[in-house]
Formats: structure tokens, sequence, C-alpha cells
């Protein structure tokens, strides 16, 4: 398992300076459904849920915590 | 019109308030009346089955661009739960009497019947404020504060972030800090752990002393445009959280060597954790439809090994679009995960270098999420999200005397709606 994450991230970092695109070829990432967080009020929801749900959370962004949740 | 000016004026006074007086002179500076905020408003209605928790989470979000590199967000969510959790003890063959964690109130679960504790109800308000700057070309720094509180916990915190564009804005590599301070007030005082809990109103002896824990995590973030279609984003986090982690209205049963339950005891966790994580996502468009998947690993000194897999596809369909989910999580248990203890085998009453929980959550499990969203864009997007949610904790191999037949680890499902409109 750590090695396979190991070789994707290096192969990611490796092929980092082959990889994007001129700033005219922005179009399509530019929408708002291809922000990487389309909608950060209901990816709120979501922590909140699984925060109290599950022993995991945070890891897309800060784990955070501040509930005593049952 | 009128009323539109008085909510700005409301709400710019609001943000003022919470930005501290050194922002109030340049938010000042702004014309509120016109339609320089950005609204969207959210609704959460969060529902167990077998009359578990059932919650309603209304929120608004507040974003004002004060330029193309410059904007503050503000975000007010009310989260109300009421109905009942697992308080932790194993079901029994025959009645058994809990007492509430106020002391006051006792509760009876049936035979057979997984005990929950009725007498839960809260009310959370949270409130957080990020502000974010383009320091020059290249930099972009995020500083955000959030508040929570209920009646029994106040968290109270603060971040920092700092993103650096490279390769013509198609690599951006980022680094955060997050802190937070969290008071926990237990309903009753503070048990003491593996203490038995009260019997027909007979009160434990509690400090009514608040505890404290405190979390701070650190974010290393790498985002990648790989074409003009597809997007990668990795993220690793690490965090330490350091204090009470005990749930101070969790239990655990010790039972005899028929299964049969002699008392019940407070929980104990250690007062500190550790979290690593390796997060990744991937965003592609195609044809119009998009394509997300995430993956997570974190694993934690608690025992906590998990991974997570999210996947989304979003399709268009006339002015709107479809987007079908589907969410999968694992969890092992962590070490001290114990559904119930022996009779004998439970730790003297203010032992606190021991640890034990009967807390599900912290057991082997799995869940899944199915999802079904509709949406719309243009000038006032919204969209509605029906999700189900199913948990499947791992039942317990070897279960003694009764508690054979008896499910220790029953199935939990929840329907989840959530509503988001833009103003």
């Amino acid at each position: 398992m750590r090695a396979l994450i190991s070789a994707a991230l290096i192969l990611t970092l490796a092929g980092c300076s082959n990889l994007g695109v001129k700033p005219w070829e922005r179009g399509t990432l530019a929408k708002p459904e291809m922000a990487l967080d389309s909608s950060p009020l209901q990816t709120a929801f979501e922590e909140h849920i699984y925060f109290s749900k599950e022993a995991s959370s945070g890891g897309r962004g800060f784990a955070g915590g501040g509930c005593g949740c049952n | 019109m009128a009323r539109d000016k008085k909510i700005s004026r409301a709400l710019s006074a609001a943000a003022a308030t919470l930005l501290g007086s050194s922002a109030e002179a340049g938010l000042l500076d702004y014309d509120f009346g016109g339609q320089d905020w950005d609204a969207e408003a959210a609704f959460l209605l969060y529902s167990e089955s077998d009359g578990r928790v059932s919650a309603v989470a209304p929120a608004l979000q507040l974003t004002r661009t004060i330029d193309t590199d410059e904007s503050v967000t503000l975000r007010f969510t009310l989260d109300a739960l009421t109905g009942a959790s697992p308080n932790g003890a194993v079901p029994s063959k025959s009645v058994q009497t809990f007492t509430g964690p106020s002391g006051s109130s006792d509760y009876r679960v049936e035979a057979g019947q997984t005990p929950l504790d009725d007498t839960f109800k809260d009310t959370r308000a949270a409130l957080s404020a990020s502000w974010t700057q383009a320091l020059s070309r290249e930099n972009t720094l995020t500083l955000g504060s959030h508040l929570s509180v209920e009646f029994d916990y106040l968290s109270l915190g603060a971040n920092a972030s700092l993103a650096r564009d490279f390769n013509q804005r198609n690599t951006t590599l980022s680094a955060g800090l997050s802190v937070s301070a969290d008071t926990i007030s237990p309903v009753g005082g503070t048990p003491t752990p593996y203490a038995a809990t009260a019997v027909d109103g007979d009160d434990d002896q509690r400090p009514d002393n608040d505890q404290n824990k405190t979390v701070t995590d650190l974010l290393f973030g790498l985002t990648q445009v790989i074409d003009r279609d597809s997007v990668l984003q990795l993220s690793l986090g690490l965090g330490l959280s350091d204090g009470y982690h005990n749930d101070p209205y969790k239990l655990i049963s010790v039972v005899d060597n028929n299964g049969d339950p002699t008392e019940t005891i407070h929980e104990n966790r250690p007062d500190s954790r550790s979290r690593q994580s390796l997060y990744t996502q991937y965003k592609r468009n195609m044809n119009d439809a998009v394509l997300n998947t995430a993956y997570r690993y974190m694993r934690d000194d608690w025992g906590i090994r998990s991974h997570t897999v999210d996947i989304s596809y979003r399709l268009p369909a006339g002015t709107g679009w479809w987007q079908p989910r589907l969410r999968l999580y694992s969890q092992t248990a962590t070490d001290f995960y114990r559904p119930y203890l022996l009779d004998g085998e439970q730790p003297t009453a203010g032992v606190d270098s021991s640890y034990a929980s009967a807390d599900y959550r912290l057991g082997e499990m799995d869940t899944t999420t199915v999802g079904l969203s509709y949406g719309r864009d243009g000038d006032r997007p919204w969209q509605l999200s029906v999700e189900y949610y199913l948990q499947t904790p791992k039942e317990p191999e070897a279960k003694i005397g009764s508690l054979r037949q008896l499910t220790l680890a029953p199935e939990m499902s929840a329907v989840i709606l959530r509503l988001n409109l833009d103003l």
C-alpha cells in the first residue's frame, strides 16, 4: 500500500513539468463544477456528519472537530 | 429594496464585529447597499432509523469579493439534534435501567434492545470567518477562525494557509496550520474513569469541572492541472489532539460468565491522539459531464486505519444536472475498543492509565453512502441531494453466555437531505 502511494506521488511530481495548460486553455477548468470543492457549504455538512459517526475526519481540509457530537 | 438595505447594513455590522476593529475601517469603505455580498443558504436534514438521532441544520454563507484577489467569507450554522444515541452498554435478556447523565432521569431499555440514551438533545451554533488575500502574483494567504457553541461543548479555533502557484499556475503547493481549543463541560460533571454509574438515583461521585482539548492540524497540499479537462489534488494531513478525549456519556457493560450485566461503568480513552492522512482527488470533465473521484487513507495511534472512496458523476440534463454518488468507508477498531468487559477484568475506578471504550464508532465498521443530486446552474444556482447512509459495524466474534443470542453491533441507517441555494 505504502509503496504504491509513494510510487504514485513520485510519478505525479516527476510528471508535473510536462503537465498543465496554457492560460487560454482554461475554459473548462474555470467552470464552477470543476472546482475541487464546488460546494463548500455542502462539504462542511458532510464532514460534520462523518466526523460525528466515524472514527476518521479531515484529510481533505483541516480535520477540525469542535463538537461533542454523539 | 429598503428591506434589502436593512439586511445589508445588519450584515455589514455583523461582519465588522466578527472581523474585529482593524478590519472594520476597510470594510466600511465599501458600499454594502449593492450586490457586494453573495449569499448562499443551505439546509440539512439528517434522520436515523429506529428513532435514533435526527438533526436539522440550516446554514448561511456570505461571501464578499473585495477585489479580484481578496475575499471574505462568513458562515453561520445551527444544528439541532434530538433522538436517542447508543450509550455503549450491551443489550441484555432482561430489562435494564440506566440513569441519564444529569443524574435526575432514568430510562428503561427493554430486553434484547440496544441501550439508547433518549435523554440526548443538543443544539449547536457555529460561526466561521475566513479572509483570502493574494500577497503577490503567486502567493495567496488565507486566514480563518471558528467558534462552535453547545451547552456542554465550546470550540474556538484559528487557521492560516499559504498557497503558491508555479508553472504558469498549473501547479499549486500549499501549507496550512489550524489550532483549535475545545472546552468540554459534561452534564452532571466529569465522570471518573471506570466508576460505576448511578443506580436508582444514587449519584456517582463526579468532580464538576471543565475539561480541555487542543487540536493542532498541519495540511500540505499539491494541486496539479493535468490537461484542459482534468485536475489532481494530493494532500497530506498531520494532526495532534491533546487533552480530554473521553465521551462523558458513553458507558461500558461489565458482564458475568453468563453474559448478564453486573454493572455499568464509565469509559476511558488516551489523552492524546495523533493522526496522519493522505487524500487524493481527481476531477475530470468528459463532454460536460464531470467525474469526481477521491480516496483517503487515514491512520492514528489509537489503532484506527481507514479507507474512504468517494465517486460522483455529474451529468448535464437540459438546464440542470443530475449527480449520482457513492461513498465507501471502512475502518479498523481502536486498540482499546471493548464491546463489554468481563467481571473482574474492569480496572479500578479512577485508574487513568488503562483504556477502554464500548463506543461502536471506535470499533471495526464499514459504511456506505449512496446519493442522488439534482441541480440548476445559472444566476441563482441551487441543488438538492438525497442520500442513504448505512453503517455496518462488525459484530464481536467471541461473545459470552446469553450475549451470543443478542446483537451487540446493530446496523444503522440514515436518510440525509441537503438543499443548497444562492440567494
